[in-house]
């Protein structure tokens, strides 16, 4: 099965199988992974499934749109180039295999 | 009103004689709801002539379905395609996209995460002072001097109200939620109550009467950016007025009524007070202060195999599917490590609380105040329900703390 590489704070990796149409933050919920909250349920309304896309990733993942930029400003952790907010990426083929680090806090 | 549907699809739908917005069932809810969620995906209110969703599924699906099921039409019982609203509408809790997507990025702006770091602090402060005064009463309401008088000691003042006829503010609130409900006599006595309420609240919403620097003025601020217009303006800062105190109060009511009968689980963020934010989103969960709301169809739908014609009110129980046990384990237990992410106590979709991480945040840094200082929280008298169409939560409790 198709699979997404959560990299925990402390460096810790879980490997997190996952299909077509979830988000990445569905499937760490799903595995009840600590490190993402997902307040809003993935709404995209609060921040608190933030995640740093490993750089090799970043230009394959569909452009952000302007409310998870803006959401982005206000992370509990500092935002990098690198920060999505992990309900917007939506799990497709290509992305198998992705890998994704984990912030410090969500809040 | 009547179901357009079929025959064959009204006999598949379970008509049930249950009124939602009686006292009866507002004493005791949980039986109803489950009987609500075990009658069908779907069911069918012959009291008020509205479908019905009580289960996790749908409600959710009602919810992020925007297009089918509509909000402009009003999401009460009165549909605004029939009726005259009480009041002008909402230009976003009762707008559909694309007008409700112009004056939902400025509320989104307005109350962003970037925003909500800068007023922690004085939040975060102004909790710790509650808990002082509550420290030297030892005795008192629970209600009244905590979850209403703490979001009141910060609310109107982020907003930037003017520090006279403040008193108004939860009466006004009180008003809306009931006038979604039918016309019965909490509706009916609210809205013949409202009218010093509503010319409160209006002149209020005005750009002269808001101070500079806070959420009022800063929707405001968004008219000179060309986002909103002059007259949008004053009925966006009345959507804050309207959902963004009782809605808290009702909150930390609910949470400092869980913790105060679950001591485990008060022990439990005693141990751990960083289990303060989700002990909030569980008490929401849990209680689920906003209790429900229509949506209205926008053409001839089937859900979960029910037909539903055009323009049919369907009443969706938030409260019923933040227990339903097809997707909660253990649905009637309050557990502050339980992942809560899901629950539609602040709605799902375009629509879900715009204001949720305000209430987040005044949620987290009441009860981190209160688990750091305070032993013990006992009820010492019966607590007293207050009733109201929308919302639930209580009127009174009594309770007594002990110091850490």
């Amino acid at each position: 099965m198709p699979a997404i590489i959560f990299i925990h704070s402390d460096g810790k990796s879980d490997r997190v199988e996952t299909g077509e149409g979830e988000s990445a933050m569905q499937a760490a919920t799903r595995h009840g992974l600590d490190g993402i909250l997902a307040e809003c349920g993935g709404n995209a309304m609060c921040a608190t499934c933030h995640v740093y896309v490993d750089a090799s990733w970043l230009a394959r993942l569909p452009d952000m749109a302007d409310d998870e930029d803006a959401l982005l400003d206000g992370t509990a952790s500092e935002r990098r180039p690198t920060s999505r907010l992990s309900c917007q990426i939506k799990f497709t083929p290509e992305l198998d295999g992705l890998v994704v680090k984990l912030p410090e806090r969500q809040v | 009103m009547t179901v357009s549907g079929s025959p064959a699809d009204s006999a598949s739908v379970p008509h049930l004689d249950v009124d939602p917005f009686d006292m009866k069932f507002f004493a005791d809810p949980y039986p109803t709801h489950q009987r609500l969620r075990e009658a069908g995906p779907v069911v069918y209110l012959d009291k008020w002539n509205v479908y019905g969703v009580a289960r996790y599924a749908e409600v959710h699906a009602v919810l992020n379905d925007p297009a089918t099921f509509c909000s402009s039409r009003g999401v009460g019982l009165s549909d605004f395609k029939k009726e005259t609203p009480w009041r002008p509408p909402s230009i976003i809790l009762e707008a559909d996209p694309p007008a409700h997507t112009r004056t939902r990025a400025v509320l989104s702006k307005v109350l962003s995460p970037t925003v909500m770091k800068q007023v922690r602090d004085r939040f975060a402060a102004a909790a710790e002072e509650r808990v002082d005064a509550l420290l030297d009463k030892r005795s008192f309401d629970a209600i009244t001097d905590l979850a209403e008088a703490y979001p009141l000691s910060i609310f109107p003042d982020a907003l930037g109200l003017k520090a006279e006829g403040r008193e108004h503010l939860i009466p006004y609130a009180s008003v809306v939620f009931n006038a979604f409900g039918p016309p019965n006599e909490l509706r009916q006595e609210a809205i013949a109550r409202s009218a010093p309420h509503q010319a409160y609240v209006a002149e209020q919403c005005q750009r002269d009467n808001l101070a500079p620097g806070g959420f009022g003025a800063c929707i405001h601020a968004r008219v000179d950016e060309g986002e909103i217009t002059a007259t949008e303006a004053p009925l966006l800062v009345r959507s804050l007025l309207s959902a963004g105190l009782d809605t808290t109060v009702n909150g930390i009511g609910a949470a400092v009524y869980c913790l105060a009968r679950f001591p485990d689980q008060w022990q439990r963020l005693r141990d751990d007070p960083t289990l303060a934010r989700n002990a909030f989103e569980e008490a929401v969960r849990f209680e689920s202060p906003v209790q429900t709301f229509f949506r209205t169809t926008t053409r001839e739908v089937e859900l979960a195999g029910v037909g539903i014609g055009e323009g049919e009110k369907v009443l969706m129980f938030l409260a019923a599917a933040n227990r339903d046990p097809r997707r909660w384990d253990k649905p009637d237990s309050y557990d502050i490590t339980r992942r809560t992410s899901g629950h539609v106590g602040f709605g799902s979709g375009i629509h879900m609380c715009v204001g949720q991480l305000v209430a987040r945040l005044e949620g987290e840094v009441m009860l981190t105040a209160l688990a750091r200082r305070i032993a013990k929280i006992e009820i010492t008298g019966e607590p007293k329900r207050r009733f109201n169409n929308t919302l639930r939560g209580l009127d009174s409790l009594p309770v007594t703390i002990t110091p850490a």
